[in-house]
């Protein structure tokens, strides 16, 4: 379960959100929707304490965010940008990252399934965005928690890791999950999101199904129901 | 959980090439110093004037330097069930530890080979890489701390380099003008306080009155050495450092605890 309570964080002079509420009780894939800028990072960011809010208060499984970090255990996070310690190789990031956590985990599964093996013993930096973009998902995916929080997973990926990606979400959701995810391609949020959290200009501007959100702006297909959010 | 970051930042800095090139330059100076010069205490006093102003150098690039460079390492972290205390700590430690260990080990090895343990003057020797590791660390933790002020890259490396030059240049330069204008009065008690807020001159003087030398221990050691004699001096110019020490580590915990990622 996530709770966020009369959220407002400001930087500088900007107010990137201004109490927002929202709460998520039950597993299923919630879309984060927004005009770039528009906090979906930082509200991702805020639930994993990473960012902290000026007001208000997030609770994920019944524990306060603010001032502690075990309710971490029940969360994985796909970071926006796949940026790595350049001089580790993927196979020590991943064994890094396993010794840091200490729970049981399927990467070989997941390095399989998404082309690895060839690249594990090569160093982060000298990969591609896509390849890195890829030891992100293993990072994410192998670990069994109850919360994903997804940051444009889609970034770099060529079509046949995008399919194995929703795959991947497909399980997890079916698993009874939740799944946080913010991204561009629409397409993906039409075939998995169950709702859709829209953000304009610091507030939730529409929380919904998809269904509800075309009956609210008349429109048949995703696309023009945002650009008639947007209007 | 802290070992475990620690070890990950010490192995990725134990990797890195300037970690040798740091090793190598203090086991030559170690070797030079002593096998051409047949005076031990000159060598201490030499290396001591080399420590006092490199180690805070090198530990405020290397502190500011792997704080941004590992910016990466500490998101993912971050994202991790770890404390934020524990990475940043972890982190600092990491640094610091592996700076200190190339001092002890490159002076230490040619001291070793060279059989001052048997000597007399293994604790002049032992002061100066005690007095070298405090100033390593506390000018790692006051780097990160700078670091973690600072966003930009570059502000944050200026005002690091600043902070070095401050305390091993500017700072004795104020001191001295101080004195000169304010001659007419006592200055015994603003002296003895101004030293205290210098862990550089902290340093200087705690290895002087360990190695007795009056003639070099200059106005502030004199001073030091008048107000507390030799053995009391020496501990509380211990004491002071490690004042210095636990300061910037604190700040450094609470600014990380404050700070958006």
């Amino acid at each position: 379960m996530i709770q966020l309570q009369h959220i407002t964080k400001r930087f500088g002079q900007l107010t990137v959100l201004d109490d927002i509420s929202f709460e998520i009780e039950n597993g299923g894939t919630f879309a984060v929707l927004g005009p770039n800028g528009s906090g979906k990072t930082t509200i991702l960011k805020i639930i994993l304490g990473m960012v902290l809010p000026q007001r208000g208060e997030v609770l994920v499984q019944d524990n306060k965010v603010r001032q502690t970090w075990d309710y971490r255990k029940q969360i994985s996070y796909l970071p926006q940008i796949a940026r790595f310690p350049d001089n580790l190789t993927v196979r020590e990031l991943i064994k890094m990252i396993k010794d840091l956590r200490n729970m049981p985990s399927r990467e070989d599964e997941l390095v399989e399934m998404l082309g690895l093996q060839k690249f594990m013993d090569k160093k982060l930096g000298n990969l591609s965005g896509g390849t890195r973009q890829k030891v992100n998902i293993v990072l994410t995916f192998m670990f069994d928690v109850p919360i994903l929080i997804l940051d444009e997973p889609t970034a770099g990926l060529d079509p046949v890791s995008l399919i194995r990606l929703k795959d991947l979400i497909e399980k997890e959701k079916a698993a009874g999950k939740i799944i946080l995810i913010t991204t561009h391609i629409l397409s993906l949020v039409e075939s998995l999101a169950d709702e859709i959290i829209f953000l304009l200009e610091g507030h939730i501007h529409f929380r919904g199904s998809l269904g509800a959100l075309s009956q609210k702006t008349g429109e048949k297909d995703l696309e023009h129901s945002i650009a008639a959010l947007l209007e | 959980m802290i070992l475990k970051v620690l070890k990950y930042s010490f192995s990725d800095l134990i990797r890195s090439r300037w970690s040798y090139v740091y090793l190598a330059f203090y086991l030559v100076l170690g070797f030079v110093l002593l096998f051409l010069n047949d005076n031990l205490s000159k060598a201490v006093i030499t290396l001591m004037n080399i420590v006092v102003v490199l180690t805070p150098m090198i530990g405020t690039i290397f502190g500011i330097m792997y704080f941004y460079n590992s910016r990466e390492f500490t998101e993912l972290l971050l994202a991790q069930p770890i404390r934020r205390r524990t990475i940043f700590l972890g982190q600092y430690l990491g640094v610091a530890l592996s700076l200190s260990l190339s001092l002890v080990l490159g002076l230490g090895i040619p001291f070793t080979i060279y059989g001052i343990t048997q000597s007399s003057q293994i604790w002049d020797f032992a002061t100066l890489l005690i007095s070298g590791t405090f100033l390593t660390f506390i000018f790692t933790g006051l780097s990160i701390y700078i670091g973690l002020l600072n966003t930009n890259k570059i502000k944050g490396f200026g005002y690091a380099i600043l902070m070095w030059l401050f305390f091993a240049v500017i700072y004795d330069g104020i001191f001295l003008i101080s004195l000169v204008i304010f001659d007419d009065y006592p200055l015994d008690k603003f002296t003895l306080f101004a030293s205290f807020l210098n862990p550089i001159d902290l340093s200087r003087i705690m290895i002087l009155l360990k190695l007795d030398i009056s003639a070099l221990l200059g106005y502030t050691g004199a001073l030091f050495q008048k107000f507390f004699g030799t053995s009391q001096g020496l501990i509380v110019a211990f004491a002071m450092l490690l004042v210095w020490t636990i300061g910037p580590t604190i700040l450094m915990i609470r600014k990380s605890s404050r700070k958006d990622f």
